[in-house]
């Protein structure tokens, strides 16, 4: 190979849609937790309500701030006035909860007959005096994280769009500057923010752990980079400001709706970078912003080194070894990415849905890493099919599967290691910090697996039972 | 519209895909968007499923929204028909399909005309029936089919076994404990000398649908699942049905003595009295635990039953008639069978509560301050909240509820259960009580549960030590009914005579 060979291009291909994969209303699961005033209404049917329910688990009996406004016969057909129907409703989780903001998750049935939920919530909004925000998360344009994205883009357009003149305001209204000002003076602020480079101001955009979003801050402060706002923030109340011409960065892969929202609707430049996930990720993202806000990073080769080093035991299980990911969260990429950086062959990358506009710097980064680590390129399945997923998976008998528990169980019995998908999700697998959580996550069942090899039982299906959905 | 946090039943399509996939290579095709299929997961995490669920989705997006999903499910039957070679697809409907009215049945049929398996369209209304009513149906639905296709090919046999037999109607991937009750009753069957002839709809197959008219009788332990097959099959047949849950050991004995009753009718002459007799004596330890010692000191203690309509009514039943404990109120999720279920426990409790909602569940079960509840799961969580002990006896429910040793409800075994899970429940409320009394480590300030019991009432120093000696559970109550003594009597001070006075006025 020559030094000038070019990375070859990456294989894109698409299947049926015939795949496993959480419903986008699960984004509540993690947003009414994260915003935290906020109550989410769910206007669905009870199959909705039953899917909320079992995949949350024990957060339904926590009083969780969502509900289901489940329609009932008389709603499909019309004999009930929807607008009666959802201000009695709100006016009750007003009374009950006193929310900052009502979210109304729409559904597939929401779709199919036409409620105009938009054209709902403006008027009783007004009446009612609590904001309203509707998000189309539904099953029938939608997979999983994309629900976060749909709430994201309708949330975006709630976002103040002038900076207030006072200093003392600003400081209420953007949270994540008083949180790394612990309530200092003034004079000290101004102090503090001469540690800044002068640069226009960046919101950063997309749902993480409150702990995630401190350490991410600070890694853009140790680049000179103030983050002005997050969408979203801890409370609704706290949506940044977004004027034009502000710069905008997501962090996570299936944002794309709310990137598009924020480049036309808000006028902001978007920053198409990798996302900050494995160390390779997160140097790659932080560059790209230095690079928008010209700025010359420092000690970030450094950093990522020191990351890696300090992963070497994880590392040393998987080296080598490969990995299928079966697709339902579109995190796929860079996971994958990261994987391959890490030492693994990654076989098939499924993912639900490719935005490869939005995507496109990870891509960059997946091929260069493919290119540099001497991987093959891995194809890009959109809209899966996961019973030819599952055959492929029998003939490549790869290391490590990473699929939704629909599968997982099976595969198991069947002798292939699995990961649960959606536990990167729900886990803290942002900057720097978090990599060796990823590694944990992976090497989980590699783990296990080293612990049981002597005792002999790792096909557990007799011969002859279907090895197929 | 309806404000809802929570559910007791499922929506239809999951009853449809429970029976389904209960039986042997049956395939289900969903007809739904992306994310309906949550079942798979269930299935998987729940009962640990070594299998693949064989269900799969012929996805609703927003083309089949344009131009309809005709030939989308026909491909989808088609090639499940080639990939899986199943002896029977099962197309089934969901909210989506049912608001989209396309003409499944259509589908069905044309899928029919290129598939070598069977294909029928599940027979539920998501708006009309739940998870439990929608099972009931296609179970029925299946076997009509199968008895029909056997009928028009001459393939139905007539004769009944040589000797007495039985089909057991309605185990079911998914339900409580239906496993290990199935086991239970195949043992008990042979105990007393009944040849199982099929049990449907789990590990069933289609195949063998038409030797359900050789059973010499059908036994249906659920009140839920399998009664709409068992009246199918008396009308056709005339096979009897037996349809007592031999739960706990009065019912057991009943569920016996019906079969015998039903057996001799046909000529069997058998008397089970000795068998019933031995067992009830020597053999389950539930009889000899309702006169021990431990189940004395039960006696009277205030408990409440929620559940399905046979889990609920049969443990009232245990409760009251075998342990002596005061149910205070049953109720069931169950609304479209109230009638049934108000019928059977209605002589053994104070009130029957039947509803959906889990908040008047759980307000009644405050209300009432029983020492145990016995409910579903989220009924235990009401119990955690309020610190009173819950043993779950029927579904919703969660992945501890599917044990991997060896737990029947039903049958003699299950009596022995049944016994451990009420006494643990009980016995774990006075362990903490005694802990209070003795340890002394009780330093809580706070002694109500919230319900304001008014703060403002003066409590002498010897009084409060003296409620303070009274068990956690109840001393919130005891607080209450002594202030409202006082306050009725215009007392501002509650000194130990008041106290007592107040206990003797009105039990508190």
């Amino acid at each position: 190979m020559t030094l000038t060979a070019e990375p070859q291009a990456l294989n894109f291909e698409c299947e049926t849609g015939n795949y496993h994969t959480f419903c986008p209303i699960s984004c509540v699961a993690w947003l009414y937790q994260k915003i935290e005033d906020s109550f989410f209404l769910v206007i669905g049917t009870k199959t909705c309500g039953y899917f909320l329910q079992n995949a949350m688990g024990v957060m339904i009996f926590a009083e969780p701030r969502y509900a289901m406004a489940e329609l009932e016969e008389g709603d499909i057909s019309a004999q009930l006035n929807d607008y009666a129907e959802l201000k009695r409703l709100c006016e009750q989780i007003k009374r009950d909860r006193n929310p900052s903001v009502i979210v109304w998750i729409g559904t597939c049935t929401t779709e199919i007959i036409k409620m105009d939920l938009e054209g709902l919530a403006p008027k009783l909004e007004a009446e009612i005096g609590i904001p309203i925000v509707v998000a189309r998360a539904n099953g029938l344009d939608y997979a999983f994280t994309q629900g976060e994205d749909t709430v994201l883009a309708s949330m975006a357009a709630r976002c103040p769009d002038k900076a207030p003149v006072i200093e003392s305001d600003k400081k209420e209204r953007n949270a994540i500057a008083s949180l790394l000002n612990f309530g200092k003076k003034k004079e000290d602020i101004d102090i503090e923010n001469s540690e800044y480079a002068k640069h226009p101001p960046l919101v950063l955009f997309g749902s993480l752990p409150d702990p995630v979003v401190t350490n991410l801050t600070l890694e853009l402060k140790k680049q000179g980079i103030q983050v002005s706002g997050w969408l979203p923030a801890k409370r609704y109340t706290e949506l940044p400001v977004i004027e034009e011409g502000y710069y905008v960065c997501g962090v996570n892969p299936f944002l794309s709706r709310t990137a598009t929202t924020l480049m036309r609707r808000r006028k902001a430049k978007l920053i198409n970078a990798p996302f900050p996930i494995g160390p390779d990720g997160t140097k790659a993202w932080i560059e790209s912003i230095c690079a928008a806000m010209g700025i010359t990073p420092k000690g970030l080769v450094e950093r990522e080194a020191q990351i890696w080093a300090s992963m070497e035991d994880y590392l040393q299980l998987i080296r080598g070894k490969s990995v299928f990911f079966m697709g339902d969260n579109l995190l796929e990429v860079s996971l994958a990415r990261f994987l391959i950086r890490a030492g693994m062959h990654v076989q098939e990358i499924g993912i639900p849905y490719m935005d490869k506009r939005y995507q496109d710097s990870e891509l960059e980064l997946l091929k260069k890493t493919c290119f540099e680590m001497n991987s093959p390129m891995p194809t890009i399945v959109e809209k899966p099919d996961n019973y030819n997923q599952i055959e492929r998976i029998h003939q490549l008998k790869p290391d490590l599967v990473i699929t939704g528990m629909a599968h997982a169980n099976p595969l198991e019995a069947r002798g292939i290691s699995t990961k649960w998908s959606v536990e990167f999700t729900f886990a803290q697998i942002h900057g720097f910090t978090n990599a060796r959580d990823i590694l944990e996550l992976v090497t989980r069942p590699l783990r296990r697996n080293h612990n049981l090899k002597d005792l002999g039982w790792d096909k557990l299906v007799r011969e002859g039972v279907r090895a197929n959905i | 519209m309806k404000l809802a946090y929570w559910m007791y039943a499922g929506p239809a399509h999951i009853g449809t895909l429970r029976v389904a996939t209960s039986f042997k290579n049956v395939q289900a095709i969903m007809h739904a968007p992306i994310g309906d299929d949550y079942f798979n997961v269930m299935r998987s995490m729940l009962e640990r499923s070594r299998d693949f669920t064989p269900v799969t989705t012929s996805v609703v997006d927003r083309h089949v929204l344009a131009r309809g999903s005709g030939e989308k499910v026909i491909d989808n039957i088609v090639r499940k028909d080639v990939e899986g070679s199943p002896d029977l697809i099962i197309l089934t409907p969901t909210c989506t399909s049912s608001i989209l009215q396309e003409d499944l049945h259509n589908f069905v049929e044309q899928a029919q005309m290129s598939a070598k398996c069977d294909v029928m369209l599940a027979d539920v209304n998501h708006y009309r029936v739940n998870e439990l009513q929608a099972g009931d149906r296609t179970l029925e639905q299946v076997v009509k089919f199968y008895i029909e296709k056997a009928r028009k090919k001459g393939e139905l046999p007539t004769a009944k076994t040589s000797k007495p037999s039985v089909n057991i109607l309605g185990i079911s991937t998914l339900g409580f404990h239906n496993h290990h009750d199935c086991t239970e009753l195949k043992r008990l069957m042979a105990d007393l000398g009944i040849e199982v002839n099929l049990v449907i709809p789990e590990g069933a197959s289609v195949h063998d649908l038409k030797k359900l008219p050789q059973a010499w009788f059908n036994l249906v332990p659920y009140r839920e699942l399998g009664g709409m097959a068992a009246k199918y099959l008396e009308l056709e047949f005339g096979t009897p049905c037996v349809d007592i849950t031999p739960m706990g050991v009065v019912e057991t004995a009943r569920c016996i003595r019906k079969i015998q009753e039903v057996l001799n009718a046909q000529g069997a002459d058998v008397d089970y009295e000795e068998f019933i007799n031995e067992q009830t004596l020597y053999v389950s330890e539930a009889a000899w635990f309702s006169r021990s010692i431990d189940c004395q000191n039960l006696t009277g203690k205030k408990a409440v039953v929620f559940g399905d309509s046979t889990h609920a009514a049969a443990m009232t039943k245990i409760l009251v008639r075998e342990m002596g404990i005061n149910v205070v109120w049953a109720g069931t999720y169950c609304k479209y069978d109230e009638e049934w279920f108000r019928k059977e426990v209605s002589e053994y409790c104070e009130e029957v509560l039947i509803t959906e909602d889990h908040g008047l569940i759980g307000d009644a079960i405050a209300r009432v301050e029983p020492s145990a509840i016995f409910g579903t799961q989220m009924e235990r969580h009401v119990g955690k909240r309020l610190n009173i002990p819950c043993g779950v006896i029927a579904a919703p429910i969660h992945v501890q509820n599917f044990p991997i040793g060896y737990k029947p409800f039903l049958g003699y075994e299950g009596t022995n259960q049944v016994c451990d899970l009420v006494y643990n429940s009980f016995t774990l409320g006075m362990e903490d009580h005694l802990l209070e009394i003795f340890g002394g480590h009780d330093t809580k300030e706070v002694i109500t549960k919230g319900i304001s019991a008014g703060a403002d009432m003066n409590w002498s120093k010897e009084a409060k030590a003296t409620l303070q000696q009274i068990p956690g559970f109840v001393r919130g109550k005891v607080k209450r009914n002594t202030e409202k003594f006082a306050r009725d009597r215009q007392v501002s001070e509650i000194t130990l005579e008041v106290f007592y006075a107040a206990k003797e006025s009105v039990g508190a």
